[in-house]
This record gives structure tokens, C-alpha cells and sequence, in this order.
């Protein structure tokens, strides 16, 4: 039969895992929403239509950058059919996900940034009655300069896009210095100066965006919607519509796929409520996919300078880490991004000094934001990179140059954030050997190549995006009588897996099976407060909230099932739907008995979960709280490639990877979602491009998204996704749930600079940007053929006027976590209450 | 979601009926064949026709007879009907490598071979919404004055992305078309001119009914695409090539066609003729290679680095006729195509 | 008393089969498959992406084949066969290939997976056998974003030889 010979080459790709005796934990099993995924039952936020529904379409600007004169919406109020026209003035409270920049209203009040701008809504019967009033409504633009990237932001201070920043166009500049870089790089016996750019991309979550809002029967509002972040939401809706939260419910539907795309509260979600009120009517949006590009919060475009100093034996003796980001026409998540674009060049190499400076600026551009490993794949990108190149000149194997710089386990770092857990050497000896990477690197033929790249990703982040200190995570537990278990979850479920990860860790504590309990997650009414599906930060954060709930249940149950079997309560045992003494088999009674019992004596059985991630003591600087997380992960990917040095056309043969995931909580998502890391770092790689095309600054100030549509924005098809072979590495991390540390963005990272050290190992020209296209390729081996530089890639850093960095020692040079020459400001009061919350 | 404009659909069951409509309807009526370029271009307003024209229940567009003149294909002929039929892979084989290539499965499933032959050019300025080619002020092919490819440019600039119409006018196809009781037939090279917006010589109320082929008797063909990804994409650059080769193996009769590389089909006749009289070596490949690339000038209104697309187009010919003279191409296509046809 | 508008008025009637039970359904003239089965049928498993053709995550097999709902006019369907992803479950058992899409994570947010079981249910009726190569070519019309397409081909193969199991012991 032709299927059993197919089989080996699917069981070589499982991954290769340690385990013990846990039952739940650890198997691979079908995911407890699985059924309704596959029979097309969950409702989806555009799969909702209520009684009366009407339809939401938004006019966006046509033009980069203008001022608005005036809006007449008269027309489109009378077109038959339409029930209401918005515009900025109706709601013109300023939002944004990060307190310091509240920079964006629903709809514009005065002035767009970007093309595909919202300026006003148009609410009619049909959706396509509100399509066709859209060009009932007359706008009067008065254009602006268009600034088009960073290095014209840079030379443009006016028009300023904002009147908060930095100044002119620069948003936010940061800079810090861990030790003096200048005695690094005396010490060194080479130092290697390289200029990278990261292309931009945005998410394509095949789910275009889609919001439903209604008013309820108490007059409250309810917000069905794809997000990954219902809480932010739920915060920003009150802020905008001036009504407490309490009177706000967020329903975070499920999710067609977020990447970062969704963690933003967005406009069209704010329109719609605001409708919904006004219309006493439901009112819903469905954006199509040309307006998905234009909400965006991608990738941000990063042009980077690394200036590292190293010994002849490899160990690094400084960096020095220019970054310049282009984060378009809004704040978004870019001043943390800004941050994440050089926090953690510290974590997966030993580095004694390390000075960093990044600069991001506004563009008239859709916002750039937080894309899967959120800013860190762009300088992860030119370190890796770098490393290859450092390891070529020292004539290192580049596995051995990283092994012997790999951070240590629980290492302080010289930017002060705490590792954990670090199975780095282990991911690079597996990597290796499962890829015979001794056999190809610099042995195969021209034309073929592979290449090494390694990664250290965050397990959520360390810091809330506003101030407080109350819990990151929250669970409920209510126990029924019959035995079934209520979760009810704040986290939201972008399939990633995160009820069903919930479920297990319950199920295992609790010794009953995953189809008892039910989950209600993402419901800002059902479950207490979890920050949202972003940072990596769910299986660790809510999982440890649900190993706390679950277990103060189980003590509950212990207690009364111990008095009555007359054990004491250790002996006890929670497993196959019963507890029982291991010891003595009569003793044992079902886990609907031991709740009856539990019930009788304490009353409702209910319990509650909470984390918060450690306290982060070491890195006491201004902006030190970027990148602190309970704890890390480490990748290393080996990439195949073919070459045709004709053509430049590339191929992506094989891909070998390693993860050092603590624990595999369910095999089979954990797979998926390296898979799925694996395949969206292949297509920064070698094709995804947020794009934008200037037109002749003679003629037009157009400046307009290149590839708007599934057609154009290329992404990989099933045809495109290479073999990918993955291994697990399972070393228990005691800060997570059953020992698991993150695997949905870490084995992203490492891709695109393997691919490009692939591409120098098939015909030895170095793409220091991505995508690495064949056009680049050939172009670079015309530079190698006429004997210059064999490179294509940047050339130029622009000057940039830099503030006096923070300095701040190290740890080995006795450093606290302080900036020695940072200005005292006043302390934080200690238990400062959120004030919409307590409304 | 994206909605279609209002339109009224009309259902015709013969030739004839179709050809009526569409002379009293005029430019306000579009034929609607498998709708997989027809509609999206209406969702975003490049087209915006008053009534369609149905062709799906006229049977006989969707007939296709062998017999030895030739084959005789009926325009609603879907392109998976083509790229599953051995009489196309065994023999028609430029004609089956582009039908195959076509989009995804489910687009052969309804597109259908008259479709592809008049496939609206493409360009990245016009393949947009309604929204954003209002941000540029539109183009002269819809709504606008300028051609944003050349804004010197006369005329427009548009691409034609057709995979099928290289191959066909390499394979010497006639097509017939049908205007009331008017029927002509002409050389399918002859129907397409070098203009983004007129590249259709089709007279309005013109039906493309038929496409004829001649019998094969010794040719060989061969068809290369460029695109980025495996699937989905339409051409960026492709190649038709055919050859009637003596026993000998030598050229007797060739074509050369490229795809997506101006606003029409372009044969390159000085290239295929270098060919004729001389067997397939790889000098004589490289110079007709050379010869034809000469002609290919894109334009950056596609995906891909348009001089790149120049430089590569010697390699596409040259793998085409390699094709053609029967080597094993399975790695190329694997590279390339990232699987085997 | 605001007239109708146009485009809110349900003029066409087609009456199709649709997942083997016979159904009519008046709708509004410009409405895709996609539109009306979402929309005025209540059939919402079928997804949407893109409205163009450019993503698969609406398609649905029609007269055997899989097709984009996005791109055919409703009103070209009256008197045809559509099966949906609701219509794969029968006696309330899951077809093999939504077993296999469950347990070999086939399907994380779940949303391309509608048109990719379809689709993929579509190749397995016309070839119950197909290569490795034959599951990658015939699901290339599909767009996934989360799984990296390789735990989608697990699923199908592993569906295959349930399938054939199946076939086997009902021999």
C-alpha cells in the first residue's frame, strides 16, 4: 500500500521528546475546540448577523498626509438606505494601546497620516448601500508633504504627523551603553562593522478583521470582535465612548489568526460601538482585505548598524547596535517595539558590553506594530548574520563560534534581564546533528548551501503596557456536582491552542480528562482580567494562574475526600476521574463524590488563579522594564538551499530546527506552532513585503501600498513550504506551568538569517536584508563576478543626533541595574488603582 | 466583504442569442465565461458593466473534437478540462503546461479557455480597488488620464497575463468568432495588439466561439512561467515555444512567443527563425534565447525587479526549447515551480 | 416611510442542492455563492478571505468540484449540487479527514480549514490514493497562515489510510 511508505518521512518529522508520567500534560492530543474547527461551527465575529443588524463601511483618505477643511456628509445622510454618517467630531477622544501615545481617534478629527486613514463611517441597511454613500461624501483636503521613510522623516522636521515625539518627525530615540563599548572594541583582535535592513510585513491573518456591536437590553454595549486583546480594548472603549467598563462587555470571538495584527484596539471596533449606541441597532464591519493592510501594526522596517569587537577565538568583547525604525502614520505598540529592536542582542551570546541606540520615526505610512517576535527578528537578523561572517573570517565553524559564546542558565545580563532556563548548546548539538550539518556546510556542491542561525525569544513580557500591580492573569474554577469543571478565562484563543493548554493543566491537577471541562475564554463579563494573546506570554502566565486555581480545588477536595477515606490528605491521589490512596485500593472515591462532598462542607465550589510574573529587580534603568520576562527560550535552525547562479532563483530545500520549549504541554500544537513559526519566518524571508510605492513626486504626493491583496502580498503557498524537521528541547523551567517556556514566536527568528548564511554558504554572496530575493542574488553575484564586495545590502546609516546614552555598568563591573548618570525622578506612588477600572 | 455592483444577468442558450444581446446592449455588456477575472475586476470597479452575458448554458462552447486537421476547442472549455486530458499533455503540450500552470485548482475548476484568451491586461496600478486607484488620482485604462507605468507613455501600459494565448499562438491556433450570424476566422496572433487598453482587435458584440489547432504532425511544444510562488500567481514572463523537427532532428518550422513581457503576446519571429534549418544544440538555443530576450521589455508594473525580468528571460527560452528538444527538465521545474507538473 | 433600497431586495430565486437536501432561496441579484450561503442561507462554515480568488478560504465544492464561492454568481447555481463544510458530517460521525484535521493539528485558528477540508475532500473522491505531491499541488489553492501547510498533509494522509481502512472493513 503507497501510503505506509510515506509514513517514516512524517514520524521522522515528530518531535523527539522527554517525558515521565504525567497524563494529560505532554500527550498529543486533539485540541478541545478541534471539532468545532473542523466543522465550520464557530461563529466567527462576521459570521454574526442579529435582528435589525445594519452595516458599517468607512471612508478612508486617499492621500498620505492632509489636513482636513471640511466634511460635508450630507449627501451620503440622504442616499436611501443609510442610516447614519460619522465623522471625527463624533468621537474625537484620542487612543492608543500605549499610555505614552494616545495618538490616534477613530476617525480623523483634522489631519490623515496615511492613506486608507479613516475620515468618516457611513451605517446603512446593506452593505453595499453604505460601499456605494461613501462617494456621496465630499471631503476638503488640504495636502501636506509626504514623507516616505525614515531617512526623509529624519531631514523633514515639518509638517510634523504629530505634536508629541521627540521632535519634528522622530518619535522616540533610546539610548543606553552597559559597560564601555570603546574598551570592548580595544580589546578586540577584530571588529566587524555591518549594515542590515529588515523589510517590513504584516500579519495576513487569513480572518479579515470584523467587529459586531449592539446595545443590550439594559442599555449596556456589547462587543463581539476579532482581537487578541480584549481587555486593552475593553480599557479603550470606555476612554472613547466615556462610559465605565462595567457597562462594556468585549467579546473576543474567535479568532482567524492574529500574529500581533489584532493586539491593538482599532477604529472600526470603536465606529461600530459608538453606532451601535447611537442607532440603538447592531451594527457590524467587515473589513475587506485591502482595508486589513492599511490597519496593519506589522513588522516594522529596520535599517541596522552592528559594530561588534571580537577575540581570535571568538568571544565578543562589545557591541555597538544602531537601529533606525520606520514606524509609520501612528505610536501603536512602536515605542516598546523601538525598545525590542536591540533588548535582547544580550540573551543568547555572552556579551560584556553592549551600547544601544535605536530611533523610530513617524512616516506617512499605516502604523507598524507588533508582528510575531515583535521587533526582535530585524536585530536577530543582523547578529546572526553578523556571526556567520565572524565565524568565516575566523575560520570557526559557526556551530562551535556559538557554542562557545551561549549564555549560561539563571546568567544576569549585561542589560540586566534575568535568563532562566537556557537549553541554547543543546538546541545548536541537536540542530547539528539531526541535519548533518558537518557533512554540508562549505562541502556541497555550488549552488547548494546551508546555513545557521540561533534565537532567544521572551515567555511573556515582563511588564503590563499600563502601569499597576495587580495580576497579569487571572482564572476561575467552578466544580459542578456532575462533575464538570467551568474554566472561565480571560485569555483569548487565537489558535494558537490556549483553551485547550488551559484545559490540560486543569485536567492533569485535577485527574479528570480535558472533554470535562469547558472553557469560556476571551469574555470580558465571564473571566477575570488577562492581558491578551500577545508576548508569548498565555501558556505561561494564565497557565499559572489556572496551576494555582486548580490546586486550591484540589485542596478543597482533598481535604474532605482525606476525612472521609481517613488518609491524610498528601496520600491522596487525582487521577482517571477518581481520588484514591495509591496505597490502599479500596480507598477511592469519583471525582463527582469528592466535589458533592467538598460542596456540603465549604458551600459552591469555585476558586480563583492569579500570576503575576516575578518581580524584576535587576534592571532598575528608565526603559530597563523592555524585555524583562519570567523567562526565555533558545532556537537553532539549519536551513538547506539551492541556488541557480544563472538566474539567482532561490529554493528552500529542508529546514532543521530545534526549540527549547521546557516542556511540550500538547506535542501537537507545540509542533504547529514551530511549523507555523517556521513557515511565517520563510516568508519574510523570501517574499513578504508591506511595500509602498511613491509615485513621480513631480506629478502626485501619492504614496500608496504596493500589494494590498492575497494576490500581490506574496505568501507561501502549499507548494513553497519546504520539509521542515523538528526536535524538541524538554528541560522543565521551574516558572512554568509543568515546566513549558513559549514556542509560538522563538522558532520564527532564526529563519530569514539562516537563509541568507545558506545563500552564502551555496554561492558566497552575503544578502544582508530581507526578503532575500533572486533579483538581490543575481545582483550580488554580478558584484562578486566584477571583483567588489560579493554583497547586496545597505550601504549607508544616516546620521542620527543621539542623546547622552543611560550608562549603565554591567553586572561584572559592579553595576546595579542603575544608570549612573540618569536625572533622580520622583518616586511612583506605591499602589497607584487604575482609574477606569474603579469607576 | 467586497460586493459586486448591481447588474443584470442574462442566460443565453445559443451563440446567436449571446451575440444579440450583447449588439443591442453595446459597451453596457460584458461576457461572463468562468467570472474568475470578470468578477473581482467588477468587486473593485475596473468593470463596471450593466448587464452580463452568460455563457454557461450554451453547451456548445463547452464541446472539443481531435480529428486529424486538428483540434477544434470550444471557448467554455475550463482549464482543468485541458490540463486533464492526455490529448493536451501528450500532445498540445504547450498548451496543456500553461493551462496547468493557471492560477490554483479551483480557478481551472471554472475559468475556461475563451476566458484566458481575453484576459483583461493587468498592471499594478489598475488591479486595485476602487479606493486605491482613487489615491492615485486612477490610471488612463480606468477612470484616469495618466499611465502611472510611463506617465510619458500614449498609451496604456498594461500587462497581458493570459498563460494559454502564447502557448496557443506558438501551437499556429486559429479562433473563431461570432458576431450575429457573422462568423470570421483569424490566427489568434492576429487578435492581439500592443495596447493595454485596445489589445483586443474583437469588435464589440464578438463572441470568441472557437479556437482551432492545428493537427500537430511533428511539432513539439514547450511552455515556461515566471512567477513567485508555485501557484496563484499569474505570469510575470513566460515563454511559448513549438517546433516541427525533421527525424533528423532538425528545425523545420518554428515559433517563439513570450508572455507578460508587453501588452500582447509577443512572437519573436527572428528568433524562432534562426532556429529553422538547424538542430536544437545548445548553441543555436542560446542564440534564439539571446535573439528573443532582445524583445522582452517589462515594465515595473508586475511583482519582480523589472530589469531582473529582462535578464531572466534568455533563461526561460532557453529552458523552454530545452524542453522542447526533450531533456529532462525535472529539476528546473522542481526549482522553479516547487513541484513537478 | 424610507423606500427599500435597491440592493436590499431579494429579487433572484435559485433552488439548489445543498448538502443533499434541496433548498430555495431568494436573495439579492448580485450576490455570490459565497454571499448567499453566508448571508441569506445561514451557512456560515464557509469563510472569506478575499473576495477575489485570491485565498481559497471560501471554497466549496460545486457539481463535484472545487470552486470559490467568492466568484460564482448565485444565480448561475440554481438547479446545482453544492456541498459545504456543514455538509461533511453525516449521522452525526465527522468525516475521517475532520478526525485526522483534529488530531494531527490540521487546523489552529480554524479559519482557511473550511475550504482546505473541501478542497481536500474534493481530490479524495476523484483520487482516493493521491502521492504526497498530488495533496501539495491539489491544496495550493488554499492559503494557510498558522500551521506552515505540513500538519495539514499529516491530516490528509493519515484521513487517506482511515479511509481506506474503512473501505476495507466495510468490504
Amino acid at each position: 500500500m503507497p501510503r505506509e511508505k510515506d509514513l517514516p518521512k512524517r514520524a521522522s518529522r515528530d518531535p523527539k521528546r522527554s517525558g515521565d508520567d504525567l497524563r494529560v500534560i505532554g500527550a498529543a492530543r486533539r485540541r478541545v475546540d478541534s471539532r468545532g474547527k473542523v466543522t465550520g461551527q464557530p461563529i466567527y465575529a462576521d459570521d454574526i448577523s442579529l435582528p435589525r443588524m445594519a452595516h458599517c463601511k468607512l471612508l478612508r483618505s486617499p492621500h498620505p498626509h492632509a489636513r482636513i477643511r471640511s466634511i460635508d456628509t450630507s449627501r451620503a445622510s440622504a442616499h436611501p438606505g443609510v442610516y447614519l454618517v460619522l465623522t471625527g467630531k463624533d468621537m474625537p477622544i484620542e487612543y492608543g494601546i500605549l499610555p505614552v501615545s494616545q495618538d490616534e481617534t477613530a476617525l480623523a478629527t483634522d489631519h490623515v497620516r496615511h492613506v486608507g486613514d479613516p475620515v468618516a463611517a457611513v451605517i446603512a441597511r446593506e452593505e453595499l448601500t453604505a460601499f456605494e454613500a461613501l462617494d456621496l461624501i465630499d471631503v476638503d483636503y488640504e495636502v501636506l508633504a509626504t514623507i516616505s521613510s525614515p531617512e526623509e522623516a529624519l531631514a523633514t522636521p515639518e509638517p510634523r504627523l504629530h505634536t508629541y515625539g521627540e521632535e519634528g518627525n522622530i518619535h522616540k530615540r533610546v539610548s543606553f551603553e552597559f559597560g564601555d563599548v570603546n574598551v570592548g572594541f580595544a580589546e578586540a583582535d577584530e571588529v566587524f562593522e555591518d549594515l542590515f535592513f529588515y523589510q517590513g510585513s504584516t500579519h495576513l491573518a487569513m480572518e479579515q478583521h470584523a467587529s459586531v456591536a449592539a446595545k443590550d437590553r439594559d442599555g449596556k454595549l456589547t462587543l463581539w470582535t476579532s482581537t487578541q486583546v480584549p481587555h486593552y480594548l475593553h480599557r479603550s472603549l470606555a476612554k472613547v465612548l466615556g462610559m465605565p467598563t462595567g457597562h462594556i462587555r468585549v467579546i473576543a470571538t474567535p479568532c482567524g489568526g492574529g500574529f500581533g495584527g489584532k493586539s491593538d484596539p482599532m477604529n472600526h471596533e470603536l465606529i461600530v460601538s459608538k453606532a451601535a449606541l447611537m442607532l440603538d441597532r447592531p451594527v457590524k464591519i467587515s473589513l475587506t482585505r485591502e482595508e486589513v493592510f492599511y490597519c496593519h501594526r506589522g513588522r516594522h522596517p529596520v535599517l541596522m548598524k552592528f559594530k561588534a569587537g571580537v577575540k581570535k577565538d571568538g568571544t565578543l568583547t562589545a557591541l555597538d547596535l544602531q537601529t533606525l525604525v520606520d514606524g509609520g502614520g501612528y505610536g501603536s505598540f512602536g515605542v516598546a517595539s523601538t525598545f525590542y529592536t536591540g533588548a535582547l542582542q544580550t540573551t543568547a551570546y555572552h556579551l560584556p558590553r553592549y551600547k544601544f541606540r535605536a530611533c523610530r520615526t513617524f512616516t506617512n505610512k499605516p502604523p507598524c506594530g507588533p508582528k510575531r517576535g515583535h521587533g526582535t527578528p530585524q536585530p536577530r537578523f543582523g547578529q546572526e548574520v553578523q556571526m556567520d561572517k565572524i565565524a568565516e573570517r575566523l575560520n570557526i565553524d559557526p556551530a562551535e563560534l556559538r557554542l562557545r559564546t551561549a549564555v549560561k542558565p539563571n546568567e544576569l545580563t549585561a542589560n540586566f534581564l534575568q535568563l532562566g532556563t537556557v537549553g541554547l548548546s543543546e538546541c545548536i548539538e541537536r540542530v547539528v546533528a539531526m541535519s548533518g550539518w558537518k557533512d554540508k556546510f562549505r562541502k556541497l556542491p555550488e549552488g547548494r548551501g546551508v546555513g545557521l542561525a540561533c534565537s532567544c525569544y521572551l515567555t511573556g513580557a515582563g511588564l503590563s503596557i499600563y502601569w499597576n500591580q495587580m495580576p497579569h492573569s487571572g482564572i476561575l474554577l467552578k466544580l459542578d456536582r456532575g462533575g464538570g469543571v467551568t474554566l472561565q478565562a480571560g485569555t483569548t484563543e487565537i489558535g494558537q491552542g490556549s483553551d485547550d493548554v488551559l484545559s490540560a493543566i486543569v485536567a492533569e491537577i485535577l485527574g479528570i480528562n480535558t472533554a470535562d471541562i469547558r472553557v469560556y475564554s476571551g469574555d470580558t463579563d465571564l473571566g477575570p482580567v488577562d492581558l491578551g494573546s500577545y508576548s508569548s506570554r498565555v501558556t505561561l502566565m494564565a497557565g499559572n494562574a489556572a496551576v494555582q486555581a486548580a490546586e486550591r480545588a484540589k485542596a478543597m477536595l482533598a481535604e474532605v475526600v482525606a476525612e472521609r477515606l481517613e488518609v491524610p490528605p498528601e496520600y491522596l491521589v487525582f487521577a482517571n476521574n477518581h481520588v484514591f490512596d495509591p496505597g490502599a485500593a479500596e480507598k477511592k472515591l469519583t471525582f463527582p463524590e469528592a466535589i458533592c462532598l467538598a460542596e456540603a462542607k465549604f458551600g459552591t465550589i469555585g476558586t480563583a488563579g492569579s500570576y503575576w510574573p516575578p518581580k524584576m529587580p535587576a534592571a532598575k534603568y528608565k526603559g530597563g522594564g523592555v524585555g524583562t520576562s519570567p523567562t526565555y527560550t533558545y532556537s537553532a535552525a539549519i536551513v538547506e538551499v539551492e541556488v541557480d547562479p544563472n538566474t539567482g532563483w532561490l529554493r528552500v530545500v529542508n529546514v532543521w530546527n530545534t526549540h527549547d520549549l521546557g516542556r511540550a504541554l500538547n506535542p501537537t500544537l507545540a509542533l504547529g506552532q514551530v511549523e507555523g513559526s517556521i513557515y511565517m519566518g520563510l516568508g519574510e524571508a523570501l517574499m513578504e513585503e508591506q511595500d509602498f510605492r511613491r509615485l513621480p513626486k513631480k506629478l502626485s504626493h501619492a504614496l500608496v501600498h504596493k500589494a494590498p491583496s492575497m494576490l500581490d502580498y506574496k505568501s507561501l503557498t502549499s507548494l513553497d513550504m519546504p520539509p521542515v524537521y523538528t526536535e524538541f528541547v524538554e528541560g522543565p523551567d521551574p516558572r512554568g506551568p509543568f515546566g513549558a517556556k513559549e514556542v509560538g514566536q522563538g522558532p520564527m527568528l532564526p529563519i530569514a538569517p539562516a537563509v541568507a548564511n545558506a545563500v552564502f554558504d551555496a554561492v558566497g554572496v552575503r544578502i544582508d536584508e530581507v526578503p532575500i530575493t533572486p533579483e538581490k542574488i543575481l545582483k550580488a553575484l554580478a558584484e562578486k563576478k566584477a571583483g567588489r564586495a560579493p554583497r547586496f545590502g545597505p550601504k549607508h546609516f544616516p546620521q542620527i543626533q543621539w542623546p547622552e546614552p543611560l550608562r549603565v555598568p554591567p553586572p561584572w563591573e559592579g553595576g546595579d541595574g542603575r544608570a549612573i548618570n540618569d536625572t533622580p525622578k520622583p518616586p511612583k506612588p506605591a499602589a497607584k488603582v487604575e482609574k477606569v477600572l474603579s469607576r | 466583504m467586497m460586493r459586486l455592483p448591481m447588474f443584470d444577468l442574462r442566460a443565453p442558450r445559443t451563440t446567436d442569442e449571446a451575440a444579440r444581446i450583447l449588439a443591442g446592449e453595446g459597451a453596457n455588456a460584458m461576457l461572463l465565461a468562468g467570472g474568475t477575472d470578470l468578477l473581482p475586476n467588477m468587486k473593485r470597479r475596473q468593470q463596471v458593466p450593466r448587464t452580463l452575458v452568460s455563457l454557461r448554458n450554451i453547451g456548445t462552447l463547452k464541446q472539443s473534437q481531435f480529428n486529424p486537421a486538428g483540434a477544434r476547442l470550444g471557448a467554455c472549455v475550463t482549464l482543468t478540462e485541458i490540463a486533464e486530458d492526455p490529448r493536451f499533455r501528450n500532445g498540445y503540450s504547450a498548451l496543456w503546461q500553461a493551462a496547468a500552470q493557471v492560477a490554483t485548482s479551483h480557478i481551472r475548476n471554472m475559468a475556461t479557455l475563451g476566458g484566458n484568451i481575453c484576459l483583461d491586461t493587468r498592471c499594478s496600478y489598475y488591479d486595485q480597488n476602487y479606493e486605491w486607484r482613487k489615491s492615485i488620482s486612477f490610471c488612463m485604462k480606468k477612470d484616469g488620464e495618466v499611465c502611472w507605468t510611463a506617465p510619458g507613455s500614449e498609451r496604456c501600459m498594461a500587462v497581458s497575463s493570459t498563460d494559454t494565448a502564447p502557448a496557443l499562438i506558438a501551437l499556429g491556433a486559429r479562433v473563431l468568432l461570432r458576431s450575429g450570424a457573422e462568423v470570421r476566422e483569424v490566427l489568434l496572433s492576429d487578435l492581439y495588439q500592443n495596447d493595454g487598453m485596445n489589445y483586443m482587435l474583437r469588435q464589440p458584440g464578438e463572441i470568441v466561439e472557437e479556437v482551432r489547432l492545428p493537427a500537430l504532425h511533428g511539432w513539439k511544444s514547450a511552455y515556461w512561467k515566471l512567477r513567485r510562488r508555485g501557484s496563484f500567481d499569474f505570469p510575470v514572463m513566460s515563454v511559448a515555444a513549438a517546433a516541427r523537427l525533421s527525424p533528423a532532428g532538425v528545425v523545420e518550422e518554428a515559433r517563439i512567443v513570450l508572455g507578460a513581457v508587453a501588452s500582447r503576446p509577443l512572437p519573436a519571429d527572428e528568433a524562432a527563425k534562426s532556429l529553422v534549418g538547424r538542430p536544437l544544440t545548445e548553441e543555436t538555443i542560446a542564440e534564439a534565447a539571446a535573439q528573443a530576450a532582445r524583445l522582452a521589455k517589462p515594465l515595473d508594473n508586475t511583482d519582480f525587479d523589472m530589469s531582473w525580468r529582462k535578464k531572466v528571460t534568455t533563461a526561460f527560452v532557453t529552458y523552454a526549447l530545452r524542453d522542447l528538444r526533450g531533456d529532462d527538465m525535472t529539476s528546473v521545474n522542481l526549482s522553479l515551480g516547487r513541484h513537478i507538473l | 416611510m424610507a423606500t427599500q433600497p435597491v440592493e436590499a431586495q431579494k429579487t433572484a430565486h435559485i433552488r439548489i442542492d445543498l448538502n443533499g437536501e434541496m433548498t430555495d432561496v431568494s436573495f439579492a441579484p448580485y450576490k455570490t455563492l459565497l454571499e448567499v450561503l453566508r448571508e441569506d442561507l445561514g451557512h456560515t462554515g464557509t469563510k472569506h478571505g478575499c473576495e477575489l480568488g485570491e485565498c481559497g478560504a471560501c471554497a466549496v465544492i460545486l457539481d463535484g468540484k472545487p470552486v470559490l464561492s467568492c466568484l460564482v454568481l448565485a444565480q448561475e447555481c440554481d438547479g446545482r449540487k453544492v456541498v459545504t463544510i456543514e455538509g461533511l458530517t453525516a449521522d452525526g460521525q465527522l468525516h475521517p479527514l475532520q478526525e485526522a484535521f483534529g488530531d494531527h493539528g490540521g487546523s489552529q485558528c480554524g479559519y482557511c480549514t473550511p475550504g482546505m477540508i473541501v478542497t481536500a475532500k474534493a481530490l479524495l473522491d476523484q483520487n482516493p490514493n493521491p502521492t504526497h505531491e498530488q495533496i501539495r499541488e491539489a491544496l495550493s489553492g488554499n492559503l494557510c497562515r498558522c500551521t506552515g501547510y505540513l500538519q495539514i498533509f499529516d491530516a490528509v494522509e493519515n484521513a487517506i489510510v482511515e479511509i481506506s481502512k474503512r473501505n476495507a472493513a466495510a468490504k
